[in-house]
């Protein structure tokens, strides 16, 4: 223990300490409680479950890189596509398990961000956004022009997945595919928060709010933001990979710019920077979605746009925090 | 004793504007050297180079004999040299426990550690409490330290660097805009720096200079017009001429 | 050679479009540093505003340009004023996520009022015939178009460079916060200038009607290529965007011509390279 000075021990005071981090399971485990309830309250809704899981692990990867490492990108749809056709290809070309698959697509995903991550994170700010446009959408052409091998505007889905651990088969009511979505889910929200509580994690927090700080602290800024370009662009790939096994069929709109923009949208909706908005927020956006959308498409974008402009013009985080002063200001708190 | 750093012939420029004119400078560890000089005399752009921010366009800088000149900020750090900023780049949402521990955790190299939580580093923590202390801190360190009072956060500007267990430590401007209560702990910090620990401290506070300065050099308009003990630059002709009317 | 003819006529004249639709958004990003992604709606409402009233109810193009223009402005004007100004000081992301939730809202608004089916311009008699140069022929509405996209680089330039409202605007490009305590009426600087960048947008929604076909989805299908005109060119920059669009507009149309299976490849290839090499604008260093 340190010593403490004669006026410490007088008074016996000890010095505040910074809040602890989050317990790593604590998330994961409340994702898959909340599942549970869902299957059970909507038992014939388990394919949405699974949906909604799948994109909840793509909003995570964009809030690792959004959220806690402050680069604003628009292209996070390259790094899901790579993994989605990567399982499928894989799954066509080598082997139909789909674990080996989820391998396949995690590697890629981090092996494409990591390379690309080491040129587009030269640039900051609004031409990085650009940037990061180009990217996915010059991926998407790629993916377009050589037909042969992704299906072009058919998309790719003579592709069969083997039974997972040669016991479960994804069925057509969607049990099995809810549970394998959850499950990695909750592994990539475990994964995510050991990351975010680590010195590494800390580190990416630093180089968000100051660069500059981090620099003069000796820390290998690029290197570091790469770092957890690649981790998210493991996730993302993994997205796809799951989106790929459950619903046999990858089309080009896995790449497709409305994709990143709608994971963007729903971050930003469950509040971007403690992991667990990303659950929300495509919790929330995909229920959304499905309800409006049965009614009419272009329902859902009136839904949609006034949801934004009200969540941006009366904030939640906004709103809770001064309901909660209110709520404490009729006790008596000490300052 | 051997030089812990040196300029030699340090020259910028930034088109048509010269801001720094071939500037030699050595400092040998326990230095304490005061940089001083009539404002945009280019005393934080000539840090900014010597700390790697900035390029020079022509000259060299060695750090304990290696020539650093081409090496980024991070490997500078590494070789012992630190800084703070005359504007606070702390990041305004971590508390000051967190700030410093970053600090740590990049000194002993463990910033590539992604599985353990930085709660289990209990020895960092501690640390990081320890030098709050001495800075008068320890009681702020969950507060965010973009709450933190103007003077507050330029001792935890100070904390970051020493945290690092610099050779070489750069301060720009410690005492600017430090209400005159909390001069007196930062005054006390920087006597109990380690006597073997070289300084280079820009200053307006002439109180402050002459006070724990060892040396001081002036730079005018980027020329290094004078380099000697206080009480030759006091009757430098040259540098009355040039500067001190404040 | 006529292939190179007709990929530089065609190449010179989408830029053109581009060039017209995108430089409203470039003006407000540097004016107001206001990332406004609804700004596509503003080429949607021209055209459909000349679709409507030529096509159903018979007006005069010229007529119906001209009202539509001023209607798009003044909504756009109206627009600025009453709601997004307040979101100046926010920060970008919210502006992004307000603006998106602004193009669903009109997407979904056009979809009501004009209904889903695509939508063209039926052209008068004076554009749709050819004009003969002595070495080839040109369709009158490419000509047209390129000559009303260099007649709208030229009248900004001139009012940017001669009036004091350009003056106005350059100011608060280069010193926001100094420019107000300099007298010029700041407001009213941005009101305006967003109201004629929304006229401009609208105009190049008539002209590129052809190629760009209006339908309710407009604003989020062409989002990319605006924002992307803007970004390459630097933003508050006419030059910088005229100079973008008709390189880029170039690229594409030849890439179409000649390398069609590649789609939209080599124009955001060409986009990466120049932007990677000229982060600040493809003008500026």
């Amino acid at each position: 223990m340190t010593t403490t000075s004669p006026a410490a021990a007088a008074t016996e005071i000890t010095p505040p300490r910074a809040r602890a981090m989050p317990p790593p399971w604590r998330l994961p485990l409340a994702t898959i409680a909340a599942a549970f309830v869902a299957s059970l309250l909507w038992p014939d809704q388990l394919g949405l479950v699974g949906r909604i899981a799948t994109t909840a692990l793509l909003v995570l990867s964009l809030d690792l890189l959004v959220g806690y490492a402050g680069i604003a990108t628009l292209g996070q749809a390259a790094l899901f596509g790579v993994g989605a056709y990567g399982a499928g290809l894989f799954a066509q070309q080598v082997h139909g398990d789909p674990l080996l698959g989820l391998l396949v697509a995690a590697a890629a995903g981090a092996c494409l961000a990591a390379a690309s991550g080491a040129f587009l994170l030269r640039f900051e700010g609004f031409t990085l956004l650009m940037l990061t446009i180009a990217f996915a959408q010059i991926l998407l052409s790629l993916a377009s022009t050589f037909r042969g091998l992704t299906g072009g505007d058919d998309g790719l889905s003579d592709f069969t997945i083997t039974p997972i651990l040669g016991l479960w088969e994804f069925d057509l009511e969607g049990r099995v595919g809810a549970i394998y979505a959850v499950t990695v889910l909750a592994a990539g929200l475990y994964l995510s928060r050991r990351v975010a509580n680590s010195p590494f994690g800390l580190s990416i927090r630093g180089i968000h709010e100051s660069r500059a700080r981090m620099a003069a602290l000796g820390t290998p800024v690029r290197k570091r933001l790469i770092g957890i370009y690649a981790l998210s662009g493991m996730l993302a790939g993994v997205s796809g990979a799951i989106t790929a096994q459950i619903n046999g069929i990858v089309g080009l709109d896995s790449l497709g710019f409305p994709l990143s923009a709608e994971a963007l949208v729903m971050l930003v909706l469950g509040g971007a920077g403690n992991l667990s908005g990303s659950v929300i927020g495509a919790s929330v956006f995909t229920l959304l979605h499905h309800t409006a959308a049965s009614i009419d498409p272009y329902h859902w974008l009136f839904v949609i746009g006034i949801a934004l402009m009200a969540v941006v013009l009366f904030p939640p985080a906004a709103m809770a925090q001064k309901v909660w002063a209110r709520v404490r200001g009729t006790r008596n708190t000490t300052p | 004793m051997t030089e812990i750093l040196r300029l030699d012939e340090l020259d910028r420029r930034f088109g048509g504007l010269h801001v720094t004119r071939k500037v030699s400078l050595a400092l040998r560890p326990g230095d304490r050297l005061a940089l001083i000089g009539p404002n945009g005399a280019g005393k934080t752009t000539l840090v900014n180079q010597i700390s790697g921010v900035l390029p020079p366009s022509s000259g060299r800088i060695f750090l304990d004999g290696s020539d650093v000149t081409a090496q980024s900020q991070a490997e500078r750090v590494r070789r012992g040299l630190a800084r703070t900023f005359q504007i606070t780049t702390l990041a305004p949402h971590l508390p000051v426990q967190r700030q410093v521990e970053l600090a740590l955790f990049e000194r002993e190299r463990l910033g590539n550690s992604i599985w353990r939580s930085i709660d289990a580093f209990t020895g960092v923590a501690d640390e990081a409490l320890a030098l709050l202390g001495t800075l008068g801190l320890a009681h702020r360190a969950d507060v965010a330290t973009g709450s933190l009072a103007y003077g507050e956060q330029r001792l935890v500007e100070l904390a970051l660097a020493l945290a690092l267990r610099p050779r070489v430590l750069l301060l720009d401007e410690p005492m600017a805009g430090v209400p005159k209560a909390d001069g007196p702990v930062l005054l006390a910090a920087l006597d109990r720096l380690p006597a073997d620990l070289a300084l280079l401290i820009i200053e307006h506070d002439m109180e402050l200079v002459f006070r724990m300065a060892t040396r001081i050099a002036v730079l005018v308009q980027g020329e290094l017009i004078a380099d000697g003990p206080p009480d030759a630059i006091r009757n430098d002709p040259r540098v009355r001429a040039a500067y001190l009317g404040h | 050679m006529t292939l190179l003819l007709n990929i530089l006529v065609d190449g010179v004249a989408y830029g053109m479009v581009l060039f017209v639709m995108a430089v409203g958004l470039s003006i407000t990003l540097g004016l107001m540093k206001f990332v406004n992604l609804s700004h596509g709606a503003f080429a949607m409402a021209g055209g459909y505003g000349v679709a409507v009233l030529v096509g159903s109810h018979g007006w005069n193009f010229w007529a119906a340009l001209l009202v539509a223009l001023i209607a798009t402005g003044v909504f756009g004007a109206a627009l600025e004023a009453l709601i997004l100004r307040h979101l100046y000081r926010r920060p970008e992301l919210q502006q992004v996520l307000f603006t998106i939730g602004l193009t669903f809202f009109l997407v979904a608004t056009a979809n009501a009022i004009f209904g889903p089916q695509v939508r063209s311009i039926p052209l008068p008699a004076s554009l749709s015939g050819s004009v003969d140069l002595g070495f080839r022929t040109l369709p009158t509405q490419r000509v047209f178009v390129l000559l009303a996209g260099v007649a709208a680089a030229a009248l900004l330039t001139w009012i940017i460079a001669r009036t004091r409202f350009g003056i106005w605007i350059r100011a608060s490009v280069d010193h926001a916060d100094a420019a107000s305590g300099l007298g010029i009426p700041i407001r009213l600087v941005q009101c305006l200038s967003f109201g004629a960048g929304a006229a401009l947008a609208g105009l190049g929604g008539v002209l590129g009607a052809e190629l760009m076909p209006l339908e309710p989805y407009y604003p989020l299908k062409y989002l990319v290529l605006m924002l992307v005109v803007v970004a390459v060119g630097g933003m508050g920059s006419i030059p910088g965007s005229l100079c973008t669009a008709l390189v880029l507009g170039t690229v594409d149309t030849a890439s179409k011509y000649l390398v069609s299976e590649w789609g939209s490849l080599l124009f955001f290839v060409a986009m990466g390279l120049l932007l990677a090499w000229r982060p600040r604008g493809i003008l500026t260093r």
